[in-house]
């Protein structure tokens, strides 16, 4: 009983997805730490967590988008709206810091419902809807704050910002509700009969609906969850960069949340990934540019990376994709 | 037989796609405890008569009856909750779920008490066992039932997805081409598969290719063309070859008249 327990945990542990992921990680943290001493130390590994926490948190929509073989390249920029909403309100419109972050938080939640209509509804390809969408987001961000950067917030507003001490090193809360927005993807996907059923959509949409799923409702459930999560990301930011910016996180967050998905080893053809991947693949990405950051290679030459990075996770799961059919 | 009502019943069914007619009018009928099989030529109508039987499309025109009862399957899951269950060629399963989940694919039970109704946890330990019960009671041997259905071989997901319809089905199974996809040695587990689900008293509707199978598993057998039953037949009154004959419309007309009424249960 002993030793065949042993030799299926080792089994268990060597074929689980996210053993990939984590050695690369691993691999990529143990570089940086022989190419400089800055690396490895509390302070910059909270560093790392802080910087991670935006597009960490944007990733777990996408992951779900992703599970189910679609694809979300709107993130980014409905993320900068809800931001926008939720600071020009309280600041230029004297809406109470409640209700503007409620409303910032449900203009991303309904970006995701409308994703997931015109999905379910007018079958129309995620890609090509999210890709209109992330103009539009793109353009309403800057007509609503007419270009201004939103200062002088309501405290509720950059909570997510503000640091506690652990043993002499800052973390901040944002981080923390990061790992819980985490905790509780993984136990929807893995513990409930919702994550059976987004599972099998993503599998096979026409299969899971003849074995009785309503795979409409799952499709919806998921892009409008993605678009929660956006929301939450858009008052982390705000947390982050401590004021409300039309340029924010419109750029990098878009990609690199795909990276985050696709390192992590979730299959972009849908049915196959874990949100633990994701944790991991966002972690990577954020090691990546700090580590680059800290041994002095300019920023343009961490896109050239991340982008390398991504085709190569990509070829992976192609490849792995083809093995088994 | 004859004493007998069918426990499903379709009368002139119709479905068009566009130019295309691929159900012509079509009837059907089969009765409590066996096994009916349905063939006909590619194009025939065989699929779509069975998705029009099992809830996965609706037919324009036409009536099906469960028991006697009109019904109007707008969904598979109204299917399933009238105890039709069907299993499909080869999109049956999420490979990526292991074999339990599977079995209880959109049918998931939870924990007892606040566990399950407030935090909506699944009782995993409880669907594999009773999966597990489930494969015993059908013969079907797997090592795992926590094993991913992704690395099973054809026949082993084969019979997962049969396994699935046999534990849920109250009144009918439906298999289309369950073994099209099989090896010889795979093909005579489920063969053997199908005997044990007639064998709890289920009646199961069978669209197969393979005539030697037909003949071998059918009390009835129940030939389309062009979209519309031309005869009944059973594999007592009739040969292979005359049945393959009247499937492809190469008896006269005349003839196909004289033998469904020969084949079809007064």
């Amino acid at each position: 009983m002993g030793p065949t327990r042993t030799l299926q945990l080792v089994r268990r542990l060597i074929t689980a997805p996210t053993v990939g992921p984590f050695i690369a990680l691993v691999l990529t943290m143990v570089f940086f730490s022989l190419k400089t001493d800055r690396f490895f130390q509390a302070q910059n590994f909270s560093l790392v967590l802080q910087q991670v926490m935006i597009v960490g948190v944007l990733a777990i929509g996408q992951t779900l988008v992703i599970l189910t073989a679609g694809i979300d390249l709107s993130v980014g920029t409905v993320m900068a709206l809800g931001q926008v909403i939720m600071t020009k309100l309280a600041v230029a419109n004297g809406v109470p810091v409640v209700p503007a972050l409620l409303l910032g938080v449900l203009t991303c939640v309904g970006f995701g419902a409308l994703h997931g209509g015109l999905v379910t509804g007018v079958r129309l390809p995620p890609f090509i809807i999210t890709l209109g969408t992330l103009n539009i987001a793109f353009a309403l961000t800057h007509i609503i704050s007419n270009d201004l950067t939103f200062t002088g917030l309501p405290k509720l507003e950059l909570f997510w910002g503000r640091t506690f001490n652990i043993s002499g090193t800052d973390f901040t809360y944002g981080v923390v509700l990061m790992l819980v927005l985490y905790a509780l993807a993984w136990y929807g996907l893995n513990q409930t009969a919702w994550g059976r059923h987004v599972y099998a959509t993503g599998d096979n949409r026409e299969a899971a609906r003849l074995t009785g799923i309503n795979t409409n409702r799952v499709l919806l459930s998921v892009y409008t969850l993605a678009g929660l999560t956006y929301g939450i990301a858009a008052w982390l930011l705000i947390g982050r960069t401590q004021v409300g910016d039309p340029n924010a996180g419109q750029t990098t967050e878009n990609l690199d949340s795909i990276t985050a998905v696709v390192l992590g080893g979730t299959s972009l053809f849908g049915g196959r990934g874990t949100v633990i991947g994701t944790l991991i693949g966002a972690l990577i990405v954020g090691v990546f540019r700090n580590g680059l950051t800290l041994i002095g290679v300019s920023v343009i030459y961490q896109y050239l990376v991340t982008g390398v990075l991504v085709i190569l996770a990509v070829s992976v799961d192609q490849f792995l994709h083809r093995r088994n059919g | 037989m004859s004493s007998q009502k069918p426990i499903l019943e379709a009368r002139g069914l119709v479905k068009k796609y566009g130019q295309v007619v691929a159900l012509n009018g079509a009837d059907f009928e089969i009765y409590p405890g066996e096994i009916l099989a349905i063939i006909g030529d590619n194009g025939a109508g065989k699929s779509t008569l069975i998705k029009a039987l099992s809830g996965a499309l609706q037919p324009d025109e036409g009536e099906i009856s469960l028991g006697g009862e009109r019904i109007n399957f707008r969904s598979p899951r109204d299917a399933q909750r009238a105890g039709i269950e069907t299993v499909y060629q080869d999109l049956a399963v999420a490979p990526a779920l292991d074999i339990a989940s599977n079995v209880f694919l959109g049918r998931e039970t939870r924990r007892r008490g606040p566990l399950g109704s407030l935090l909506r946890l699944l009782d995993k330990r409880g669907m594999r066992r009773e999966a597990r019960r489930q494969f015993e009671e059908l013969g079907i041997g797997v090592q795992s039932i926590g094993e991913a259905v992704g690395n099973l071989s054809g026949g082993q997901r084969q019979g997962v997805a049969v396994a699935r319809a046999a534990a849920w089905a109250r009144r009918l199974v439906i298999m289309d081409e369950p073994t099209a996809a099989l090896g010889v040695k795979e093909t005579g587990q489920v063969i053997d598969l199908i005997k044990r689900v007639r064998e709890r008293g289920l009646p199961v509707i069978l669209i197969s290719h393979d005539m030697p199978h037909v003949f071998e598993l059918a009390d009835r057998i129940h030939i389309m063309r062009l979209g519309r039953r031309v005869a009944v037949v059973t594999p007592k009154t009739h040969t292979m070859p005359e049945a393959v004959a009247i499937m492809t419309g190469a008896t006269p007309s005349e003839l196909d008249n004289v033998l469904t009424k020969k084949g079809s249960p007064e």
